[in-house]
């Protein structure tokens, strides 16, 4: 047993740095550490960026353009691109839908779709959730009708992230009720988002926010090109997916920037002539949620190890999406804590690229740490709400 | 030991709730909130008619006489409400500090437009410094021909861009925290040399930063003693520490309510959600919060109706259970709600919102904690 990275490891980990120093934007970089919302021009010019250095696509087989990298080298990288405060790859494209179809999909759906994720010429979004189907996803209802050399679609997709900036969506759709369980009926399909019938209406959220949509299909026609794998064992390819692509699913390294960040903060946040990380109180406090997160590196490694040795990543990764949601919402409620009364301002207008960061209420992004506790109320809901995540693990690790 | 509320008391209660179920619903709210002036003036006016801004006043002063459990039965009713009428800046805030220190010609030059609501009022108890510590406080007001020149900035001043009248604590004494040399004035809001940059907070209220360059103010201004401010100041911000937890209490037995309700007529699986044993305990959990909250509530509102000195002590452990354990009602009322209770169409999001805005009004809960521990001699 060994904590410490190997020499290889170490000169892999110059490797991603010196690429983040001369390669990130300087303009993106900005934006992301004022806490300015990215365009979506700033996510694709990124992911080009790293696609042009063959990074785009991790955890792919190196045959569809992966790197073949090591766990400890991916590891690595996650934990350079977070500290460097750098985007990740936006994951519905390159994390959800390609790994389906390089597994499932026919030799025409891998030449046709796979570069394009991997150049990030096209936006993928996703098209699971319903307004009925939340944790019961196996009780969707939007229909694919088989018709001649077409499906014709009709249903509602909710909580669709960035669907008003996707050029495609993956659905899970029904395509059979005559069926002894749900998910036999469920199958997965490619749709073009300039088909006709398909409408996007935008979801406002907690904070006012415009990120997720209810995307609408009305007798959408889709081509039976269009259909991945088989009819039937959508559900299948679906639950694989979401078990296998775990990395960054516990936000580790993500997390581990945010608490560096929360010491600065609270190191220049003067409480009574002091240093607000001086309180004893409110240092015990971070030192806390340091801990957990700690464990949850070590959990994520052990898991990143089995895989190494060709294990399947399993059930434990529930362990990880609910500790590390847990642990990015504490974070979140500390950064709140450190604002004291900035964080009361609701002032959008300063987060925007022409507003100078030094005029902003209070200093920092301070007063965007209430929007940013209110909106990640969603990290323990979304993924497979974290009592989900809870059953599976009941169900498949205790085998309860 | 006695729970019963006067008749008075009663009626009183009843009014603001059924001013709530009646002509307050959450679509109103909303575009009352969303409004430019972020409150309706004709509810404003509204709450005079009715007499729930003369409650706090002594009947000679032209109030009714009204103490702590007036104030936290209407509090509990706005939070109920998610009201964003400026009552808590007004006239908890600058009213209570007016009914502290004014003398007999500054009640008469403010007291009745105030009640009357022709005016607005904001306590500028804040600076960008100060976190919760209230004698923190680096504005100054030096001696100057007969009176006084102030110069400081205060921060997150609630209803602060409306105000008519801005209560400013200034330092004619003493260092930065020192609590004796502490001056409360009274002052115009369109005095030369104050600038306010207002804004909407989180909670869809409305507050302003505030910069005094050289603001002018007379000896008459004056709110009690030179230098003596600091115990008004305090009293009025226990008063106002009482007043938003018993609106988050009122918050979070709505949420609790509310959280139940979807529960039930949400079905996944083929069945409620309420029918799973996991969510009901979570319910249960909160409940049991909310009679917490509310126990301690009536304690608190009862220690300070009668005066005593363990006021501040009653009034931090309830800021503290409030925040501490609230919280988690708060939480959970949204994830039991799933995705729709990250949505700004639904209520809950917005009352999670306020109530977090509360958390942090007068103190955190650690703040109120460590002070409780203080005043408890420990």
């Amino acid at each position: 047993m060994n904590v410490n990275y190997s020499e290889h490891d170490l000169v892999f980990r110059d490797e991603v740095r010196a690429f983040l120093r001369e390669k990130y934007p300087g303009d993106i970089r900005h934006k992301q550490d004022s806490g300015i919302a990215l365009s979506k021009d700033d996510m694709v010019r990124w992911q080009k960026i790293l696609y042009e250095r063959g990074w785009a696509a991790i955890n792919w087989p190196v045959e569809y353009g992966g790197t073949g990298w090591s766990a400890i080298q991916k590891h690595i990288f996650d934990d350079e691109v977070a500290a460097a405060n750098a985007p990740d790859m936006v994951p519905f494209g390159v994390k959800m839908v390609a790994p389906v179809i390089y597994t499932f999909g026919n030799e025409e759906q891998k030449v046709r779709f796979l570069p394009d994720i991997l150049m990030s010429n096209v936006w993928w979004c996703q098209g699971y959730s319903e307004p009925g189907a939340g944790s019961d996803l196996a009780s969707l209802k939007t229909r694919a009708d088989r018709r001649s050399d077409h499906y014709l679609v009709n249903g509602t997709k909710t909580w669709t992230t960035l669907g008003h900036f996707a050029d495609w969506i993956f659905c899970l759709v029904r395509t059979s009720s005559d069926v002894a369980r749900r998910q036999e009926g469920i199958s997965f399909l490619l749709i073009d988002m300039s088909t006709p019938g398909v409408t996007v209406k935008p979801i406002i959220t907690i904070g006012g926010e415009h990120e997720v949509n209810e995307v609408h299909l009305e007798n959408v026609e889709v081509p039976v090109e269009n259909l991945v794998g088989e009819e039937g064992k959508g559900w299948t390819y679906g639950k694989v997916l979401l078990q296998h692509e775990r990395t960054n699913i516990a936000g580790v390294a993500r997390s581990k920037y945010r608490m560096k960040r929360l010491r600065e903060t609270s190191m220049r946040r003067i409480h009574d002539g002091q240093p607000l990380l001086d309180d004893r109180n409110f240092a015990r406090k971070l030192a806390a949620v340091e801990i957990e997160l700690k464990a949850l590196e070590y959990t994520e490694l052990r898991t990143l190890a089995a895989v190494a040795v060709g294990k399947a990543p399993g059930p434990e990764s529930s362990i990880l999406k609910v500790k590390g949601t847990e642990i990015q919402q504490a974070i979140d409620a500390l950064f709140v804590e450190a604002a004291g009364y900035y964080a009361l301002p609701y002032v959008p207008e300063q987060y925007q690229v022409d507003f100078p960061v030094a005029e902003r209420v209070g200093f920092g992004n301070e007063t965007k740490s209430a929007l940013r506790y209110f909106n990640n109320r969603k990290a323990s809901i979304y993924g497979g709400s974290n009592e989900i995540q809870k059953n599976i693990i009941s169900k498949h690790v205790l085998r309860l | 030991m006695d729970f019963s509320v006067t008749e008075e008391q009663s009626m009183l209660a009843d009014s603001v709730a059924r001013f709530i179920d009646h002509d307050y619903d959450f679509e109103t709210r909303q575009k009352v909130a969303e409004s430019e002036l972020g409150y309706s003036a004709d509810m404003w006016r509204t709450f005079a008619e009715l007499g729930w801004t003369a409650v706090t006043f002594d009947e000679a002063d032209g109030g009714l006489g009204g103490g702590p459990v007036e104030l936290t039965l209407m509090m509990e009713q706005f939070g109920r409400g998610l009201v964003v009428e400026p009552f808590l800046p007004s006239i908890v805030l600058a009213g209570g500090v007016l009914r502290r220190t004014a003398n007999a010609a500054q009640k008469e030059r403010w007291l009745p437009a105030l009640i009357g609501g022709e005016l607005q009022a904001a306590l500028a108890f804040v600076e960008p410094q100060g976190r919760f510590n209230l004698a923190d406080v680096a504005t100054t007001a030096a001696a100057k021909d007969g009176g006084y020149v102030l110069n400081g900035r205060k921060a997150i001043v609630l209803n602060g861009g409306d105000a008519n009248l801005l209560i400013v604590p200034a330092r004619t004494a003493g260092d930065q925290l020192d609590r004796d040399g502490i001056t409360l004035f009274a002052l115009s809001a369109d005095a030369g040399g104050i600038e306010r940059k207002a804004y909407r907070t989180i909670d869809a209220h409305r507050a302003a930063e505030i910069s005094l360059t050289n603001v002018r103010a007379e000896s008459d201004d004056v709110l009690g003693t030179v230098g003596g401010g600091f115990a008004a100041l305090q009293a009025t911000i226990d008063d106002a520490t009482l007043a938003v937890s018993a609106e988050a209490a009122g918050i979070i037995r709505t949420m609790h309510d509310k959280t139940v309700g979807y529960a039930k007529s949400r079905v996944q699986f083929g069945v409620p959600i309420s029918s799973f044993q996991a969510l009901q305990h979570r319910m249960v959990d909160m409940l049991m919060v909310c009679e917490q909250c509310r126990s301690l509530l009536l304690w608190a509102t009862m220690v300070a109706a009668s005066g005593g000195e363990d006021v501040q002590m009653a009034v931090s452990a309830l800021k503290y259970q409030i925040g501490n354990s609230g919280r988690l009602v708060a939480q959970e009322a949204v994830q039991i709600h799933g995705g729709m209770g990250v949505t700004w169409e639904l209520d809950i999001a917005h009352y999670f919102k306020r109530f977090t805005a509360i958390e942090t009004l007068f103190g955190s809960a650690d703040f109120h904690l460590d002070r409780f521990v203080e005043l408890s001699g420990a």
